[in-house]
């Protein structure tokens, strides 16, 4: 096996190469003195000081912060029912639903931003934030149904039914037995949310109006005009961001499955 | 509960009709139903309309969208589509399946955190993941610099708007989808059977062909349909690092809806396109079944 371990190995490192080689090399030329030169002229922070200065950047930052926090909480709040709601259904249901809720995560998401953005049209209600909170929601509601109903079904059905025999009602049973054991699922799966959410370019395009801008929106318009180092600075900013809320997200979901 | 009085005196089963909490599932259902399914049955009837002079829709019907859809322009962009993705998914395959074998062969506590390797780039922001391509392929990035340092070419080759950088971006963009399934084969493939057919003198080959792949012949499917659909749908990638020459189905969309404004057109192939998914997905939750079974059971 000596050999075969070697090669694989190897691929490995070119995987792991392959994977972070462009993000660092990215938020390294953040750091780079000249604008236009892939040679390295110098440390400087001044793109990173031209961000803070960028008021339409600011705006969007704002814009995307307000939708994902907006989104995630509809999303939380519809969810965990759902997902609790789900339990209560016949064996041979559950499944289908499911499979159900797999879809809007899986359809290709040009799909569901020209979907809605007709819907809207049609409905005539104008775009804007709302209809990009909307939007979001429809993709952030099945990724928490997905994360809490997965740690719901490791729970043991006996606690909630020794409850009920003590005579806790529905609402105690939940409050007391059930929510304290899926709250790290659920905030695991709100981080997440609010991760995909602020990252969510698709279907905010389509859904976004006029003054209705959000970072990923900001961003594209800005790879648009052409590369700069604000871009890169910008980028290693999101990067860390999102790494971050990914990372807790995960630590507690670990911690609440161990 | 106040309309069924003996749901409080006798604890209900899930699913049994004294439980009323399956109510719990409605608002979820009824934001899929309005802001889901809805949007994509609207998309199917204007398929079928006919475009109005300024834009919008005018709600006669006729099937000229899909007529229109057979016009070579639009046949080759389909087919170009379906190409970018099949490649991207073989590339995927290549360069993913040892990378998971790998990982599925680490000790158990280094795993979870190989996983997270994987997991990181994947939660980037797409659009910085293929910015961060642009940066390394245009002509004066890093990898035009390296060739041109070492004497190996003369003048900064054209990398990005290429076919090439567009394959590329799709295969780092999906790659994650390919191996965590790939992964979770692996991870169940009991190494005794190896060692098993090795001591059974089957070669390197026979190994793998005999005993490896059929044993993970669901993770690769599995892998391959979570990389292909995503792939032919791909708007951003051939957006930015694709040229006038490398359109693909969800740039055409775009351009139908914003640009043109044709919106039954658009329509059209949105359709199309979701078709082409539903079908692929089909048939990923038949195999889906078979990859979960053995979890189930353990």
């Amino acid at each position: 096996m000596t050999r075969g371990g070697f090669w694989l190995k190897l691929a490995t490192a070119g995987n792991v190469l392959f994977l972070y080689l462009p993000i660092a090399v990215l938020i390294v030329f953040s750091f780079n003195a000249s604008r236009l030169s892939a040679t390295w002229q110098g440390l400087t922070l001044e793109w990173y000081r031209l961000l803070l200065t960028d008021q339409a950047l600011l705006e969007a930052t704002f814009n995307s912060l307000l939708v994902a926090g907006v989104s995630t909480v509809m999303s939380l709040i519809l969810g965990v029912m759902g997902a609790l709601g789900i339990e209560r259904l016949a064996a041979r249901y559950q499944t289908t639903v499911d499979g159900v809720i797999l879809l809007p995560l899986i359809i290709p998401e040009i799909m569901m931003g020209v979907a809605l953005m007709l819907l809207f049209v049609t409905i005539k209600l104008p775009l804007s934030l709302l209809t990009v909170v909307i939007g979001h929601v429809v993709f952030n509601l099945p990724l928490v149904m997905v994360i809490v109903r997965a740690r719901l079904r490791k729970l043991d059905p006996q606690l909630s039914e020794a409850a009920r025999d003590l005579g806790a009602g529905t609402w105690q049973v939940f409050r007391r037995v059930t929510e304290p054991m899926i709250r790290p699922a659920v905030i695991g799966a709100g981080l997440m949310a609010l991760t995909v959410s602020l990252d969510d370019f698709m279907v905010t395009f389509f859904l976004a109006g006029p003054g209705a801008a959000t970072l990923p929106l900001k961003v594209y318009s800005m790879i648009k005009a052409g590369i700069s180092p604000e871009i890169n600075a910008l980028s290693a900013v999101m990067v860390l961001a999102s790494m971050g809320l990914i990372t807790v997200s995960l630590l507690i979901q670990r911690r609440s499955s161990s | 509960m106040k309309n069924h009085p003996s749901a409080s005196s006798q604890p209900a089963r899930p699913g049994s009709p004294l439980d009323s909490s399956g109510w719990l599932l409605a608002p979820a259902a009824l934001w899929g139903g309005c802001f889901f399914l809805v949007p994509l049955l609207i998309v199917l009837l204007v398929s079928f309309a006919t475009r109005g002079v300024h834009g919008g829709v005018v709600w006669q019907f006729t099937l000229a969208n899909y007529g229109e859809l057979l016009h070579p322009i639009y046949i080759v962009i389909f087919v170009q589509s379906l190409a970018y993705a099949a490649v991207t998914t073989c590339l995927c395959l290549v360069i993913g399946f040892p990378f998971a074998y790998f990982i599925a062969r680490a000790p158990r506590h280094l795993q979870s955190i190989w996983l997270l390797v994987i997991l990181v780039p994947f939660w980037t922001n797409f659009l910085v993941r293929t910015y961060a391509w642009m940066f390394l392929l245009r002509a004066e990035g890093l990898f035009n610099g390296w060739l041109l340092h070492w004497g190996l070419i003369d003048e900064p080759i054209q990398m990005l708007y290429q076919p090439v950088a567009v394959l590329i971006g799709l295969v780092y963009g999906y790659l994650p989808f390919m191996v965590l399934p790939l992964y979770v084969a692996c991870e169940r493939l009991d190494p005794t059977l190896i060692d098993a057919a090795r001591d059974l003198y089957a070669g390197r080959m026979a190994t793998f062909r005999r005993v490896i792949w059929p044993l993970v012949k669901p993770g690769v499917v599995a892998g391959s349909l979570l990389v292909f659909i995503p792939a032919v749908g791909a708007f951003i990638t051939p957006d930015l690092l694709g040229g006038a020459r490398t359109m693909m189905i969800g740039n055409l969309i775009q351009h139908e809806y914003l640009v043109v404004r044709d919106w039954p057109l658009g329509s059209a192939l949105s359709f199309i396109l979701m078709a082409l998914v539903i079908l692929l997905l089909r048939g990923y939750f038949r195999v889906d079944r078979r990859l979960s079974l053995p979890q189930v059971s353990q």
